[in-house]
């Protein structure tokens, strides 16, 4: 380009003036969009989180008195930290490793690889209510199917949904159950491993287990950290599951106006975005509520920054 | 042996050793493919017992049985015709038709100017897209519901989820511009050196070479909406008129507590359109979560 070492003239001036002008005109609905619906929400959260505010007499300031009640006297918080925690490590491991499972089964597959592929990835599409809706019927104690089989062959019948010790491996189940997307992330990272090095290996005397180790793995551990870290901040969002669930199992009709208290049974489906739901929305503490919120932003940044740090070429390049 | 020559591409002369390889691909066929049938069962079997128990009458709902002893299809038109059901499919389609149209309309330019534009700024701007995508949406709801509620207005109604649509969607915008990067550049130069400008540029050209990853954009925010629990809980539960189905369908639960054929039927009625609507776009949505997982 000639124009970069001639000196800045007007013309110049008033081209970069116009590229400025157009790079804000592209930006400008995300430019609005951030502000209105991320940074002022986000600096709201915490203003509210030091002022004592029920959404309808003016907030007043309370200083750490709201930080205080939920972490030392809302009966809800640690359980609800416990299962976050829980669910983090059983959950999102067992569906890295079953996805990761489906995916290599998936790529070996000769015969009707479409037929299996579509019938592997179909759950994921179910809407998250239904979904849930039909593993509380399928989970039912009394008369679902799925207890109906165990009984018929002799194993023990869990009471699931209703029983605070089954019902995070019931809802394990589900999350396996809509497996489809990770499938598809690791069947596409598999078929890109190159297969000259699995020839090497084979050459070398490897076994199934050394291709998969030495091969297969450190081709695709950048898509294993991957799901591992968007899993975890999956679990961080998880509301709509363990809601219905605890509602359709505990009986509560849902609806307008009906209360129902999240976590059945027994706070064991409790997350932390329900308890600001909880807070927020039913006990028109906007206080409590915002200091929950705060501390679910900490906890997703973390492991946002985790992936952005590792991925270093998750942003790709322009050239 | 039969079977194991008609599984074989290249035919291998007899010899012992060429036996037993084969005997080995054949036992492999076998593990893989019954493994697959197995892992089939369990992906399918809830939609038949799901679909099977919406088929069966009110009393043999309640009884342990897996099979309807008489077909009673007259239960989807019965939760068809239940008062609302209708109204919450109309509001679904327009939360999820006008949110997709508006989040390619804002979100096209974005991701194009965050692909191709040099600035100032711009890895902060790329990370707070991934940000804000990464974010629960119970951060910032508070603040959200009382901005719609107390100063618009506007809750019990449907635009407090459809109007934020106007203004960008982080993953779309992530999305569309991982897919823009891998169009080669020299397109849009040699349409500038044509007279194009970059608006016309990125219509006329860029546009049609991204139709997959539009596709799978408007794709993916359908479903989202359309599969919205969260949002139309807040927003809209204060007004049964604008309930949406996901929400809606939980509350259908209640209103039938004992009869799970019809809570089936319901719950039925909702995958259906998002499962038809997977076979006539199968493509781009496989190549829609490939994008999100591997590339860049």
């Amino acid at each position: 380009m000639t124009t970069a070492v001639m000196k800045p003239g007007p013309g110049l001036r008033s081209k970069q003036r116009r590229d400025r002008l157009r790079i804000l005109a592209f930006l400008s609905p995300w430019l609005i969009g951030v502000s209105v619906f991320f940074l002022y929400p986000l600096l709201s959260t915490v203003y509210f989180s030091f002022m004592k505010y029920d959404g309808f007499t003016p907030p007043t300031w309370t200083g750490l008195k709201n930080w205080s009640y939920v972490f030392n006297d809302y009966p809800f918080f640690w359980p609800a930290l416990r299962n976050t925690l829980w669910l983090v490590i059983v959950m999102v491991s067992l569906r890295v490793l079953f996805g990761l499972g489906i995916g290599m089964l998936i790529t070996k597959v000769k015969t009707g690889a479409g037929f299996f592929r579509t019938a592997f990835y179909l759950p994921y599409l179910a809407p998250p209510v239904a979904a849930t809706m039909a593993f509380a019927f399928l989970l039912n104690p009394g008369t679902g199917p799925v207890n109906n089989i165990l009984g018929s062959i002799g194993l023990p019948q869990p009471g699931w949904f209703n029983d605070p010790s089954w019902s995070k491996p019931a809802l394990t189940l589900l999350a396996l159950w809509g497996i489809g997307d990770l499938m598809v992330i690791f069947m596409a990272s598999l078929l890109d491993v190159p297969q000259d090095q699995y020839e090497a290996a084979s050459l070398d005397g490897a076994g199934a287990w050394q291709k998969f180790r030495f091969v297969t793995l450190p081709n695709i551990s950048p898509i294993v950290l991957f799901a591992v870290v968007t899993g975890i901040i999956q679990t961080m969002q998880y509301y709509t599951q363990p809601l219905v669930a605890g509602k359709v199992a505990s009986g509560v009709i849902g609806g307008s106006g009906q209360q129902f208290q999240p976590g059945y049974p027994e706070n064991s489906t409790l997350t932390l975005p329900q308890l600001v739901y909880n807070l927020g929305f039913q006990r028109f503490d906007t206080g409590g509520a915002s200091v929950v919120a705060l501390v679910l932003f900490a906890l997703a940044m973390v492991f946002t920054a985790v992936l952005m740090r590792r991925r270093s070429g998750f942003l790709g390049t322009d050239d | 042996m039969t079977m194991t020559t008609s599984l074989t591409a290249a035919p291998v002369p007899m010899t012992a050793a060429g036996r037993t390889a084969r005997r080995t691909r054949f036992l492999n066929w076998i593990a893989v493919h019954s493994l697959a049938i197995a892992a089939a069962l369990f992906f399918l079997l809830p939609f038949v017992f799901v679909a099977l128990t919406a088929l069966m009458s009110d009393q043999q709902a309640l009884t342990r049985d897996l099979w309807p002893d008489a077909w009673h299809w007259e239960n989807l038109r019965t939760v068809w015709e239940t008062p609302g059901f209708l109204t919450w499919w109309k509001n679904t389609l327009l939360y999820a038709g006008l949110g997709t149209a508006l989040t390619l309309l804002s979100s096209i330019p974005v991701a194009y100017a965050l692909a191709r534009f040099k600035f100032r700024g711009r890895n902060l701007a790329l990370m707070l897209v991934i940000a804000t995508m990464m974010l629960p949406p119970q951060v910032v709801i508070v603040p959200m519901y009382l901005f719609w509620a107390k100063q618009l207005h506007l809750s019990g109604t449907l635009w407090p989820l459809i109007i934020p649509m106007a203004f960008t969607d982080a993953f779309s915008i992530f999305l569309l511009r991982q897919f823009l990067l891998t169009i080669p550049k020299d397109y849009v130069d040699a349409a500038k050196v044509d007279g194009c400008g970059e608006f016309k540029a990125l219509v006329r050209i860029v546009l049609p070479m991204a139709r997959p990853a539009i596709a799978a954009v408007a794709l993916f925010q359908f479903f989202y909406c359309w599969n919205d629990y969260f949002g139309p809980q807040i927003y809209a539960s204060e007004n049964p008129a604008a309930w949406t189905l996901s929400y809606g369908l939980e509350s259908f639960k209640g209103a039938h507590h004992t009869n799970w054929n019809l809570t089936m039927a319901a719950t039925l009625l909702v995958m259906a359109p998002v499962i038809i609507l997977f076979f006539f776009a199968q493509k781009a949505f496989i190549e829609g979560v490939t994008l999100t997982g591997v590339k860049g």
